[in-house]
């Protein structure tokens, strides 16, 4: 769900990267993409403001404009900068010293509680836990079926609390709880709107009488800005632990679990990735903040890809991509320059503008072998047919075929990702250019 | 409840002291960044609020544009305009009248269904309530709780049924007894699984066999708490199943729902109806001046 905002900073970059030296121009073009690329997101506006500072602090503190390597060390001090945002280690469920350990599920409606409560007692099951469910929500019509329903897939008991007495019931199903060899309760709560007091304070009382371990805030993985506003004021009135996000298996970029770790310091713990009741994953912000960058080990390619690129001709050829005039040519120099360094699945990513087309590009194992056919059918290509591939016809493909010992299929398919890829550079130099935004048409103001 | 109730609560706080300003005062550039903040605050898409200040910055520079409140009152005539532009009212194109509500995992679906159900009632129609989420766990059992609480008659799927089939026999139920409007709530489904976009594709077209040329209405609902990926959701669920309008809900909180600018703007989707509560008249039609003035309140 990251992969946009990845896919973004890293056209930005690689861009940047292209060029020998970072002016304070470009620095501040590329903390424009940034800014776009996180509100894209739903990163909370105060946080993405935070971050842009804090980058463009240490861009200039490290005299980062005067380096050689400059882009390279915005990309690091902005991979830096999100990983501090959504902390350090990934956070464990706590485990009480004296069972039961008691887990309290709060959130807005519809955020996805009464589900994770199935999920997180099926996942603690199989780790030899013997978890009681408890229908703590008495508003929602049927929210009480909807979890006893959820137990009985599941095979765990649940038990119900009665409308008038909310906290009292649950404090009673806790204490209940050893008798019946549980040792682990998860109580399932009414959704509720962080400004309604009186629901607000029906919780208050339910944690005052349960006294959890644990209590996780429920988030939807799509919510917008609101997040942290939600995120806040139930931190003010309840002892948050942790954050669930839900939903994740949706195409949301998540800025929103950014968002409330920066502004209130809730961990994210899990990850609800389904509707299914397997559907929860332990979360790691360190994945988290390199998957948003799309970097992986990318900060070490790029000290490799310094020495080895001719520097000049990259900068050329990102121009070139840019322009979509990239051509079979550029590519077949690529290809050369690349083999010098290396495993090429690694490598692809590196190339100034390649990473966002390494998609179309083969990876794995069998990369190698398909690069040295990929660049047999380009030496048998003439000059006129990699500068302008649209001239190559059927009796073209077929001599090319015979002499790289290749198909006609595999001709065909490697200019069809070629003129792929070459739309995907025009989109991202439109992209690239677009650093003031058009006006839109059909939204004039009025005077 | 009334909208400017519903929506009342979002008022205040930063808000407040942004726009509880005096008439005369002169735009000044921290003004500007103000504004910006709120409109992106609420959810408008960047690439909307960028062009639009670029404008306001254009004409205040000029002079065309002098004082906060003009300023404020041309942004908020953009915003108007362009959630006035489509046709709002519900649409009917034969009896019984067929609207179907879709949208993705917890966004108000069900609880829309019931109060849209209430409100065709109360306007002195015989809805009938269609509970088709086959899927989630003890949905049908919410639907049916609505449906005996208001006292409207409900058609009901079994757990994990096909839902085309109990939309189809529904809309003949219907027929037979003369409801005029079947309203059915389908399971929630992320825009991006294919295999559950496809299962709505075939309800909606199962819906158009039972009576000629429905569905009338398939509303997408879509939570007003969602960011930039209600864009997502607007574009797909209008690929896959002919969206005809829009409901936004849980508007009663402190989001804003600005991302339906951008649904708006793009698709050319009306928005029906506003979600401001959890309780059955918690329903309103769309009004876009308190819509837009929730965005941007006028000082009190
Ligand atoms: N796709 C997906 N759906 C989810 C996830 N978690 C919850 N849901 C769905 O979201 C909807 C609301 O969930 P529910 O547990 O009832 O939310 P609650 O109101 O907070 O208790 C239901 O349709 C769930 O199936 C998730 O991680 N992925
Ligand atoms: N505050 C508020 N809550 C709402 C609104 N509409 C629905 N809800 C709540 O959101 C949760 C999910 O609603 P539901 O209708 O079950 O969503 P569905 O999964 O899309 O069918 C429930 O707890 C509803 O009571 C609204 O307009 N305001
Ligand atoms: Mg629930
Ligand atoms: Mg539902």
């Amino acid at each position: 769900m990251f992969e946009q905002l990845s896919d973004k900073l890293n056209v930005t970059f690689e861009r940047l990267r292209g060029r020998p030296r970072v002016s304070e121009a470009d620095l501040e073009e590329a903390l424009r993409d940034v800014r776009v690329a996180l509100l894209e997101a739903d990163v909370n506006l105060k946080v993405v403001r935070q971050l842009i500072a804090t980058v463009r602090e240490r861009a200039l503190g490290e005299k980062v404009l005067e380096s050689i390597t400059g882009a390279q060390q915005v990309v690091k001090i902005v991979h830096d900068a999100l990983v501090e945002m959504l902390g350090g280690e990934a956070a464990p469920i706590e485990r009480a010293a004296t069972p039961p350990t008691v887990v309290l599920l709060v959130g807005l409606q519809g955020s996805g509680k009464t589900t994770t409560a199935g999920k997180l007692a099926n996942t603690l099951r199989k780790q030899g836990r013997h978890p009681l469910l408890v229908a703590a929500d008495v508003h929602r019509p049927a929210a009480i079926d909807q979890l006893r329903a959820l137990g009985k897939q599941l095979g765990i008991p649940v038990t119900e609390v009665n409308a008038s007495r909310v906290a009292s019931d649950v404090a009673a199903a806790i204490a209940a709880a050893p008798a019946q060899a549980r040792d682990t309760v998860i109580v399932d709560t009414a959704g509720r709107l962080h400004i309604d007091d009186e629901m607000m304070k029906e919780v208050e009382a339910v944690v005052a009488a349960a006294k959890p371990h644990e209590v996780l805030l429920v988030v939807d993985a799509m919510t917008g800005q609101d997040a942290v506003e939600a995120a806040s004021a139930f931190k003010a009135r309840l002892p948050i632990s942790g954050l669930v996000l839900t939903k994740v298996d949706s195409d949301a970029r998540g800025g929103a679990s950014l968002s409330i770790r920066a502004a209130t310091g809730i961990p994210v713990k899990l990850l609800g990735v389904g509707e299914k009741l397997d559907a929860l994953e332990v979360f790691h912000p360190d994945r988290l903040a390199q998957r948003i960058l799309g970097m992986g080990d990318v900060l070490t390619l790029v000290e490799k890809a310094q020495e080895a690129v001719d520097r000049k001709t990259a900068e050329e050829q990102t121009k070139k991509l840019l322009e979509a005039r990239f051509t079979f040519e550029d590519f077949y120099a690529t290809l050369q320059q690349v083999k010098r360094m290396g495993p090429i699945g690694d490598l692809m990513k590196m190339i100034p503008g390649m990473g966002a087309v390494a998609k179309q590009l083969p990876t794995g194992p069998e990369a190698e072998a398909q690069m040295k056919r990929i660049e047999a059918m380009i030496s048998s290509m003439t000059r006129a047919e990699r500068v302008d591939p649209t001239i190559i016809n059927g009796s073209r493909r077929r001599r090319i075929a015979a002499g790289s010992g290749t198909t006609v299929t595999e001709v065909n398919q490697l200019i069809k990702q070629f003129a792929e890829m070459q739309k995907l550079m025009k989109q991202m130099g439109g992209l690239a250019k677009s650093g003031r935004l058009p006006r839109i048409p059909g939204m004039p103001m009025p005077r | 409840m009334s909208l400017s109730d519903g929506l009342a609560k979002t008022r205040g706080g930063f808000l407040s002291r942004l726009f509880g300003r005096k008439a005369e005062e002169p735009i000044t550039p921290e003004f500007l960044d103000e504004l910006e903040e709120a409109l992106l605050r609420a959810d408008l898409s960047v690439s909307l609020v960028d062009p639009l200040m670029a404008q306001v910055r254009d004409l205040a520079s000029t002079g065309e544009l002098k004082t906060v409140p003009k300023a404020l009152d041309a942004v908020r005539e953009v915003l108007v305009a362009e959630l006035t532009k489509q046709d709002a009212s519900l649409r009917s194109g034969g009896k019984p009248r067929v609207i179907l509500v879709v949208g993705v995992n917890g966004s108000g679906k069900t609880t829309t269904a019931a109060k849209l159900a209430k409100r065709l009632r109360d306007a002195g129609e015989s809805p009938l309530l269609v509970a088709a989420d086959t899927f989630r766990a003890a949905a049908i059992e919410q639907l049916e709780t609505w449906a005996s609480r208001l006292d409207i008659p409900i058609v009901s799927g079994r757990p994990d049924g096909d839902p085309a089939a109990v939309v189809f026999d529904a809309i003949n139920a219907a027929n037979a007894r003369g409801n005029s409007t079947v309203i059915a709530d389908t399971a929630g489904r992320l825009h991006t699984k294919g295999h559950l976009m496809d299962e709505l594709g075939k309800i909606v077209r199962v819906t158009g066999r039972a009576r000629e040329g429905a569905p009338d209405e398939v509303l997408l609902v879509l939570d007003g708490t969602a960011g930039q990926n209600a864009i997502q959701q607007a574009r797909q669920f209008t690929k896959d199943a002919n969206v005809t309008g829009l409901v936004i809900t849980k508007l009663d909180g402190t989001a804003k729902g600005g991302a339906v600018f951008a649904i708006v703007h793009e698709l050319g989707l009306p928005v029906k109806y506003l979600g401001v509560g959890e309780k059955a008249d918690d329903l309103v039609p769309m009004d876009a001046r308190a819509f837009v003035d929730a965005l941007l309140p006028r000082a009190a």
